[in-house]
């Protein structure tokens, strides 16, 4: 007996059967790498060798590379930080918060969306590092470690140091949550193959057999790592605005900034998951997993998270107003209108302006304007965190001492190579990891639309 | 005859059938050993009478250990070790701390769980697992039943318990 529910569509399209879904995802992992992976495994790789330079020339010369100068302390390096953060948001909200509401269309892009989280807070955690001058020495410095100066201890209360607590941790249980769903996976390919590939997909599988004793207990630790993960992605990004809000600079001062980051943080991650999937469903043909509808319910995601940081603007600027203070009016009146006017205003078209497009259900369902939209909310986010740093350093209280910040090609070129970092690292996990989470797939293949009975 | 060693496997095709056939086969009396999915099923746990996973207690007390660690290192470390004045604050100022503990108390509650799990479900880079049929991490649910445990049972009713309980297929399997 066959019963079909009217109410929603399958989550996955064409028909596909439990072993469908095993042969078309462990296909990309036990096939020869095609010629498009390999090219942007080149240019990655490319950008990865380029930007190193850059990151020799730090350490080796130290952060005077850099274009700071006695005013603007801060610009490049925090700016790529933070929006890499941001961008590490997207995973552990797919994965963790949607799994919270039940959010089944979640397990088609949650493994890939998980794996660009690590990458990009990897590529984060790399400038504050590189911030220090002497990164390795910088673990004495930045953790509570016994050392010969007392101790002389780390300081509790600075917001510096509780981001080296929050982004370990979030860092680490991304991991330990993206790995846990990995192994059932690992061992449907080490059961299909033979020989070197079977050992090491054996060992990465921890010895998984399916018994459904482990596999009551691995849904018991899914759902409470989705609820630590929950309070904690919303942490961590709060803790990175409290590096700004707890400040007394005109323009960072300001309490909004915890809600206002974390919103925007969701809304960078998700533009840089479609720009990933948007590449990834067509090049390994997985338009079935990711459909259409994926995309228009991420854009929904967007179209809320940006509308929220719209809000969160307009909100600064009006408290800068109604504040009455002339120095953090003086601030925002200069992001507008000052010599970075430009800086402001692409980003106010890029993040206010452009998600609302997705109002429009032709553009939400359409792949090419969502993977320009995509790009176009990541360059606008960027900008975002150059206006918020830059602009509320270079003008300070002393006139005589106002200056223009200019990177310089070394700050390019960590830049540059982060980005080859991430990219090296996504297409080398598509490649050998399954990138879609088959044992997930299987358990949303026919529940959402049929029941069959004997 | 050995227990462990030799099992009759049931194939079964379909989720919803094996829930059905599990309930069936233990309603005649013969004990399932286990069932090998491919993926998580919904209800087959309490059908086979299992006894709720303890892995949530684990991850609160590694919780509270994390809590109570974070709390015990910033007070001694601010307050009491190397007592300085910052920002004007208390030595002992609680609000700065908590960001710190929420954290460490995420960290160990999250490592702890995982670390029960790998222990519980003996779960290891080094594991070699038995295999009862390597489609059961494709696309079948494989329940395995111990003819040891069942020698009251005859075979043939046990073989026909899973036929006329929806398995496609009834095999042996035996190891050494």
């Amino acid at each position: 007996m066959q019963v079909t529910s009217p109410v929603r569509d399958p989550l996955v399209t064409g028909g596909k059967t439990y072993k469908d879904v095993t042969n078309d995802i462990a296909r990309q992992v036990e096939g020869k790498p095609t010629v498009g992976w390999l090219l942007g495994l080149a240019v990655s790789l490319g950008a990865l060798l380029i930007g190193s330079l850059a990151l020799v020339a730090t350490l080796w010369e130290g952060i005077g590379m850099w274009g700071l100068n006695k005013t603007v302390g801060w610009a490049w390096d925090i700016t790529n930080f933070v929006w890499w953060v941001g961008i590490g948001h997207a995973g552990t909200l797919i994965s963790a918060v949607l799994l919270l509401f039940r959010q089944k269309w979640r397990t088609s892009i949650n493994r890939a969306a998980e794996a660009m989280t690590i990458f990009a807070v990897i590529c984060a955690a790399l400038f504050p590092l590189i911030h220090m001058g002497r990164p390795w020495i910088g673990a004495i410095w930045a953790l509570p470690l016994p050392n010969t100066y007392g101790s002389l201890w780390v300081n509790f209360n600075s917001p510096l140091l509780w981001d080296v607590f929050a982004i370990s941790t979030y860092f680490s249980v991304s991991l330990v949550f993206w790995y846990i769903g990995l192994i059932p996976d690992f061992a449907t390919i080490r059961d299909r193959a033979t020989g070197l590939r079977k050992t090491i997909y054996g060992a990465l599988s921890f010895g998984w057999d399916g018994a459904a004793s482990t596999w009551m207990r691995y849904e018991s630790v899914s759902l409470i790592l989705a609820g630590l993960a929950t309070p904690l992605v919303l942490s961590v990004h709060t803790i990175v605005s409290f590096d700004f809000a707890t400040s007394v600079i005109p323009g960072w001062h300001t309490t909004i900034f915890p809600p206002y980051f974390v919103a925007g943080a969701i809304f960078s991650g998700f533009a840089m998951v479609l720009t990933l999937m948007i590449v990834t469903r067509k090049v390994f043909k997985l338009e079935d997993y990711i459909t259409i509808g994926h995309i228009e319910l991420m854009n929904i995601v967007i179209i809320i998270t940006g509308s929220i940081v719209g809000i969160a603007y307009i909100t600064e600027f009006f408290i800068a107003w109604y504040s009455g203070v002339a120095a953090e009016q003086y601030a925002f009146v200069n992001r507008m209108f000052g010599p970075y006017w430009w800086a402001y205003w692409s980003m106010m078209t890029c993040n206010v302006i452009s998600p609302q497009l997705f109002w429009f259900k032709k553009i939400r369902t359409s792949i090419v304007a969502t993977f320009i939209l995509s790009l176009v909310v990541n360059i606008g986010m960027w900008f975002e965190r150059f206006v918020i740093i830059v602009t509320s350093l270079h003008r300070d209280y002393l006139p005589s001492s106002w200056v223009m910040f200019y990177p310089t090609i070394t700050d390019v070129g960590v830049y540059l190579f982060t980005f080859g970092f991430f990219f090296t690292a996504f297409l080398l996990f598509a490649k050998f990891f399954p990138v879609i989470n088959m044992a997930e797939v299987k358990s949303v293949l026919k529940s959402s639309s049929e029941k069959k009975l004997n | 005859m050995e227990r462990d060693k030799h099992f009759i496997l049931g194939v079964f095709d379909d989720e919803d059938i094996l829930l059905n056939a599990v309930r069936e086969v233990r309603a005649t009396g013969i004990r399932i050993h286990e069932v090998f999915s491919p993926y998580p099923v919904h209800g087959l746990d309490e059908e086979l009478g299992y006894r709720r996973s303890r892995l949530p207690i684990a991850a609160f007390l590694f919780g509270l250990l994390g809590t109570t660690l974070a709390l015990t290192m910033q007070f001694y470390m601010m307050k009491f070790d190397w007592p300085m004045i910052i920002g004007g604050k208390d030595h002992a100022a609680f609000p700065d701390f908590i960001p710190v503990t929420f954290e460490l108390t995420v960290l160990l509650a999250a490592f702890g769980m995982v670390g029960v799990f790998m222990i519980s479900s003996n779960l290891k880079p080094w594991g070699q697992p038995r295999i009862f049929d390597l489609r059961s991490t494709d696309d079948k649910h494989i329940m395995a039943i111990d003819v040891a445990t069942n020698a009251s049972v005859d075979m043939e009713k046990i073989k026909d318990a899973l036929k006329s309980s929806g398995a496609t297929e009834v095999n042996s399997k035996s190891f050494d």
